[in-house]
């Protein structure tokens, strides 16, 4: 893992995810201001980035059609974005680790049933199960969040599943299983450790896809509502003024897909770290 | 290694049972997927009969519309019956347009297919040049610059893409249509000139599923290349005398195209996924913005039809990329699996 630190991708990837982050926490103070404040509509809206408006107020990345700071969305609509997607990646991880441990060092019929359920799962057109579930219950970050989670959490489930696999038939954990060893102690002590690096590579990549799918979803007005503003809503609400103020849109899904190459960037170092004889 | 083509798979034994398997299974899925649907759709809150007919409907009026539709039967004779007039091809009339639910999909799936399909075989195509390209090169900086590129265009969101794309083709250029499937005169338009206009609706919506999904597949080639390249057979052939050309082409390449097949039938769902949103962006009458449409107005025999369809779609894939699996690794297609070099 020692080249992990040398690695430009890993620095490149961290130094974007943390910047993204740190401007969602300290929106309020690095973008200060009520990202729903709308004053004069009629003579601050549409103002382009780096410029003041009639009233003398100063736009970084200027406004939206009803005079809305789009930097202070966008740092707010951060906090939406990234919070959905961390929640959701959260529910997904502890979903898959659960599954696919059980699976793995339970065997026998639930273990069947569990790994059935988990290709289903990944054979479904996951859109098209997110369009259903967002668009029957009243959409809201919350929903998202749930629906993201519970839609995620299969590629976690398989690697735990076959590391628990080719695990338990080692002899150091049938030794330990010899002395005594409960499942949950071989799960701790032997499993855990084994896949965590790999988990993380796919909580990453996960994570980025999430917050991905939160803008898709809120983009087609069925995931966090407006006027909460999420990077999706906001990349929904430019998608008319794209010939007059394309800085609407193009702002936070800008903002989008640096998140995401930071991820994939991240879980492209991390992966390679593990594998020495593919690094680069 | 055994290089030989699809002809020798005259004698083939292995395979044939195999492939039965997955399509049981892939019916599986598909049943799976309607019968989910079904009770996601009736356990959600929302009435179609009050949307229907709006809020001025007296409680007779709704009574009666609700016998009509079926809706007060119970769920498993609803399932039931929903099923048995599903499998015979009856799919009902959705209840926002009153027009038979199948012709609404049997004219919406050839223009998904057909944007699917296209885009699959360009992604993959250009995407497997690109890859083995910076597998093959020698010159870092090139390599990396090419990836810094494909890990953008991978992150970003089709819809987003495409509105960029829209922006610059059509606001700005003047040169491409961002709607729709064919002009607004269409009708009027004969011969080649027909074939130019659906190519230029075509082109926006295309453009924008390619670039994403061919950054994609040229991501994974070149790491499957790069991970082939150490194996020993590679090292046998180099020491043989082979020529580099030769061996990157019918050594490297060959076998790190085995994993990149399976990914392309994993992929289905993730591209079909896409193209519902490119679909809602571009107009493009396909499944995809049925499905929207559908769901937004809870036209439940529509959604379910649609839901289905896609089930179907994503399935017939999955099964024809198993096919090309066994087409690119003899051991498969020679029923040997345990050898199969695909990750499971």
């Amino acid at each position: 893992m020692s080249g992990l630190r040398r690695d430009p991708r890993a620095l490149a990837g961290a130094l974007l995810l943390g910047a993204a982050v740190a401007v969602a926490v300290l929106a309020p103070i690095v973008a200060p201001g009520d990202p729903a404040a709308q004053h004069d509509v009629v003579a601050t809206r549409f103002v382009p980035p780096l410029a003041r408006d009639p009233l003398g107020a100063f736009h970084l990345l200027g406004t939206d059609r009803f005079g809305r700071d789009v930097w202070t969305r966008l740092a707010h609509g951060g906090r939406i974005s990234l919070g959905v997607g961390a929640l959701a990646t959260a529910i997904s991880v502890t979903l898959g680790l659960a599954v696919g441990a059980v699976a793995g060092l339970w065997r026998g019929r639930t273990a069947a049933l569990l790994m059935g359920v988990t290709d289903f799962a990944l054979a479904l057109p996951r859109v098209v199960l997110l369009l259903l579930l967002a668009a029957l219950w009243q959409p809201s970050a919350a929903l998202t969040v749930l629906v993201l989670g519970l839609t995620g959490w299969m590629t976690v489930a398989r690697l735990v599943h076959g590391e628990a696999r080719a695990l338990v038939v080692r002899p150091f954990v049938e030794g330990a299983v010899a002395l005594g060893a409960t499942r949950g102690r071989v799960l701790r002590r032997h499993v855990l450790p084994n896949v965590l690096t790999p988990v993380i590579v796919a909580a990453a990549l996960g994570f980025g896809n999430a917050i991905l799918l939160e803008a898709g979803l809120s983009f087609l007005g069925l995931g966090v509502q407006p006027p909460t503003a999420s990077w999706g809503n906001m990349i929904a609400s430019g998608r008319d003024t794209l010939v007059n103020a394309p800085w609407v849109a193009v702002a936070p899904g800008v903002a989008l897909v640096l998140v995401v190459v930071a991820c994939t960037l991240l879980g492209d170092a991390v992966r390679d770290a593990l594998q020495p004889e593919r690094s680069e | 290694m055994d290089t030989g083509g699809p002809g020798q798979g005259a004698q083939d034994s292995g395979m044939l049972p195999g492939l039965a398997r997955r399509a049981a299974v892939g019916l599986a899925v598909v049943l799976g997927v309607i019968t989910l649907t079904f009770f996601l759709l009736r356990l959600a809150p929302g009435d179609p009969v009050e949307r229907l007919l709006g809020p001025a409907a007296d409680p007779a009026q709704v009574a009666a519309q609700r016998t009509a539709l079926g809706l007060d039967r119970p769920l498993p004779a609803q399932y039931a019956a929903w099923l048995g007039r599903f499998a015979r091809g009856d799919w009902g009339t959705s209840i926002a347009t009153g027009r038979p639910v199948r012709t609404m999909i049997g004219e919406a799936w050839p223009a998904t297919v057909l944007l699917v399909g296209t885009s699959l075989v360009l992604s993959y195509g250009v995407g497997i040049l690109i890859g083995a390209w910076q597998a093959s090169l020698r010159r870092r900086s090139v390599d990396t610059a090419v990836s810094v590129a494909t890990v953008t265009l991978f992150a970003m969101p089709g819809y987003w893409l495409g509105l960029m794309l829209v922006m610059l083709f059509t606001y700005r250029l003047h040169a491409l249509p961002a709607f729709g499937a064919a002009g607004l005169d269409a009708d009027f338009l004969t011969g080649w000139d027909r074939v130019a206009d659906r190519l230029r609706h075509l082109a926006l919506p295309l453009l924008t599923l390619t670039l994403v999904g061919l950054a994609g597949a040229a991501r994974y080639v070149r790491g499957a290349m790069l991970d082939v390249r150490g194996e020993p057979y590679v090292l046998t052939a180099r020491a043989k005398g082979i020529g580099a050309r030769r061996v990157l082409l019918a050594h490297v390449l060959r076998n790190a195209l085995i994993p990149v097949v399976t990914l392309l039938g994993l992929s289905l769902p993730a591209l079909f996924s896409g193209a519902v949103f490119i679909e809602a962006i571009f107009a493009w009458p396909g499944v995809g913005r049925v499905l929207v449409d559908g769901v937004q107005g809870r036209d439940y025999p529509v959604v379910m039809a649609a839901t289905a369809v896609s089930a179907v779609l994503v399935v017939i894939g999955n099964l024809l990329a198993d096919v090309l699996v066994a087409w690119v690794d003899p051991r498969v297609r020679h029923g040997d699996a345990q050898a199969s070099g695909a990750p499971s």
